[in-house]
């Protein structure tokens, strides 16, 4: 028995994602006195995960599996799950692994949370808390059948060192072919930008930038964080910016550690997509601007006067402490 | 071309959550309810297809009494009929099982579900119906067309798109983008009328375990007040950022 991870990688390297849901996974294992099992698609070097408790790596090597498949790399993670007669399996809210964990949940007839921000309250009955409501509340769902999927919010439980001896096992699951029917025909990503999926930091502007012209003072901030951009509804719908970059509720969760929101009002909606981000800095000509109820740190004034500012002390804190 | 588009029936996005019952229910009291932000953009797809294709769309729910309100108003936006499964949904396979068994008695070759709904955000839905029923599914689904017995869909992915192929019946999980917000139907007196004489078909459920249920709900912490710096001190705000939020 075995807990089982799916560690998702992008381009045969895995995300940040999968050491944390590696960690997450070692401290049940722990209290359950079981192992970590990892299963990875198409890479070779799988060492990583070592430092993060995880005590075996399945490895998956198929031409077939090049393209992200929901159902061909679902029926994978149910076979190892098989083989590990895993409990748990448990998956990152990657959007990627979001499309596959339904899937495994039916296929292993196990009861599925997602949203997932913290461990378990409890083993038996399974109990653990999860984000509902928009993030406007916390609803704790127990699990009632004997397997259970997860899926682990990001930034939720964080990293966690825990050296373990790895081993790497080569696994081959049989591949259905009527698993292929939906097929990827081009892709386009863009690159060597940081993605509001993947980032630490997001810088995000609202309409109280007044313009798409203005969005220079944002891509700079975010440029010396080293964050993506983003912005609020009204900005996108304005064309200022692709939709790409709409947070919120109907547009992109962000969970990063730190988010920084520059004139923008803070509705509802937009804080729904930002609660679960750790550490949250307004920067508003409006003190009442409802924003400031829900940030970390404050700075009424005007967004012109103070980006600039703030991207030159940014850039030499960075210069200093790098 | 038959549509199924699957309504979840939630809070609107602005009201307040609060629980009863020793933190056990959700509290329904002075809550307005609405389509599911997600849904209402694939209803308005689904209509799309209706007017270009001739296209029928069927909405489904399942929900009790008190959601046939949000059902009508999809049939006052464009739907032809509305089915309302009579049960009150325990968790999202319970929900993906009933909807399972609809798409199979009424062979649909799409089914349009929304990606999440904004009240329990399971997100478990679509794929679950998808899994159920063996039909080819497309996640987080921000654009749909269909000739013939191919669909293209283009899904989101981390820091872009992708548009893939498929096959009919297929299940989407869609949100914004499916149509823009700016197209989004919204029932005029004329659809109102003719939403009375539509038929809505109540179902009884088929038996279904839950695998989960919620247990109890909390509030989040009541937040300690913001730190408010100073626009001339911002040494301040990096000094903070790094110290002691340590995020920098
Ligand atoms: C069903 C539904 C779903 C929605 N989903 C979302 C969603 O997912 N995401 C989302 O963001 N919104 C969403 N909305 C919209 C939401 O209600 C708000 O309209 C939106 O978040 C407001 O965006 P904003 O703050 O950028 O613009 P505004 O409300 O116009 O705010 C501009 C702000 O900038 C400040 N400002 C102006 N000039 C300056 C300056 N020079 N320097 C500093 N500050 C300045 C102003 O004081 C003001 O606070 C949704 C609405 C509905 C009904």
């Amino acid at each position: 028995m075995s807990i089982l991870i799916y560690a998702e990688s992008a381009e045969g390297k895995f995300k940040k994602t999968a050491f944390e849901l590696a960690s997450y996974a070692k401290n049940i294992a722990g209290q359950t006195g079981t192992t970590v099992t990892a299963v990875a698609i198409n890479v070779s070097d799988a060492s990583a995960l070592a430092a993060y408790g995880v005590d075996k790596v399945l490895k998956v090597n198929s031409d077939k599996l090049k393209a992200f498949n929901a159902k061909a790399y679902a029926d994978v993670v149910k076979q190892a799950a098989a083989k590990e007669d895993s409990k748990f399996v448990l998956f990152s809210s990657n959007t990627d692994s979001l499309y596959v964990a339904p899937l495994v949940a039916v296929a292993l007839e196990a009861g599925y949370a997602s949203n997932v921000v913290a461990l378990p309250q409890s083993l038996a009955p399974f109990q653990v808390k999860r984000n509902a409501f928009s993030n406007k509340a916390f609803n704790i769902t127990e699990i009632t059948t004997d397997v259970k999927v997860l899926a682990i919010g990001k930034n939720s439980y964080g990293l966690k060192e825990n050296a373990a001896s790895l081993v790497e096992e080569d696994f081959s699951p049989s591949l259905n072919d009527g698993d292929f029917s939906v097929t990827v025909q081009s892709s386009e990503k863009v690159s060597g930008k940081v993605t509001i999926a993947d980032a630490e930091v997001v810088v995000s502007g609202g309409r109280g930038l007044k313009g798409p012209e203005n969005w220079g003072l944002i891509e700079d901030l975010a440029a010396a964080f080293g964050a993506a951009t983003a912005c609020s509804k009204p900005v996108s719908d304005l064309g200022w910016r692709p939709h790409s970059e709409h947070v919120g509720q109907t547009g992109k969760p962000v969970a990063a550690n730190l988010y920084v929101a520059v004139g923008i009002s803070g509705a509802i909606q937009h804080i729904a997509g930002i609660n679960s981000s750790k550490v949250k800095v307004v920067i508003n000509s409006d003190p009442e601007a409802p924003f400031f109820k829900v940030a970390d740190y404050g700075v009424v004034g005007d967004a012109f006067d103070i980006l600039p500012k703030l991207t030159e002390k940014i850039k030499a804190f960075k210069a200093q402490n790098s | 071309m038959k549509i199924l588009v699957c309504i979840s029936h939630v809070p609107d996005t602005t009201a307040k959550i609060n629980f009863t019952n020793g933190d056990s229910e959700f509290d329904t009291n002075g809550v307005q309810f609405v389509i599911n932000p997600n849904d209402e953009f694939g209803l308005t797809r689904a209509i799309w297809f209706k007017e270009q294709a001739g296209a029928t769309v069927t909405v489904v729910n399942v929900g009790g009494p008190d959601a046939e309100a949000t059902l009508r108003k999809a049939l006052a936006i464009g739907a032809d009929e509305a089915i309302r499964v009579n049960a009150v949904p325990t968790d999202g396979f319970f929900v993906a099982k009933q909807l399972a068994e609809v798409v199979k008695n009424g062979g649909y070759d799409l089914v349009i579900a929304g990606k999440e709904s904004l009240d329990y955000n399971g997100g478990m839905v679509p794929g679950m119906l998808a899994a159920l029923t063996g039909a080819d599914f497309v996640n987080g689904c921000i654009k749909v067309d269909v000739t013939g017995n191919d669909a293209t869909a283009i899904r989101e992915i981390d820091g872009g798109k992708e548009t893939l192929s498929a096959k009919l019946p297929l299940v989407i999980g869609g949100q914004k983008g499916l149509v823009e917000e700016k197209d989004l139907r919204i029932p005029n007196m004329r659809g109102i009328m003719a939403a009375r004489t539509k038929a809505l078909t109540i179902l009884e459920p088929v038996s279904a375990d839950a695998k989960t249920k919620a247990v109890k709900f909390e509030k989040p912490a009541p937040k300690s007040a913001v730190k408010l710096i100073s626009p001339d001190n911002l040494d301040e705000l990096v000094n903070l950022l790094h110290t002691e939020a340590k995020v920098i």
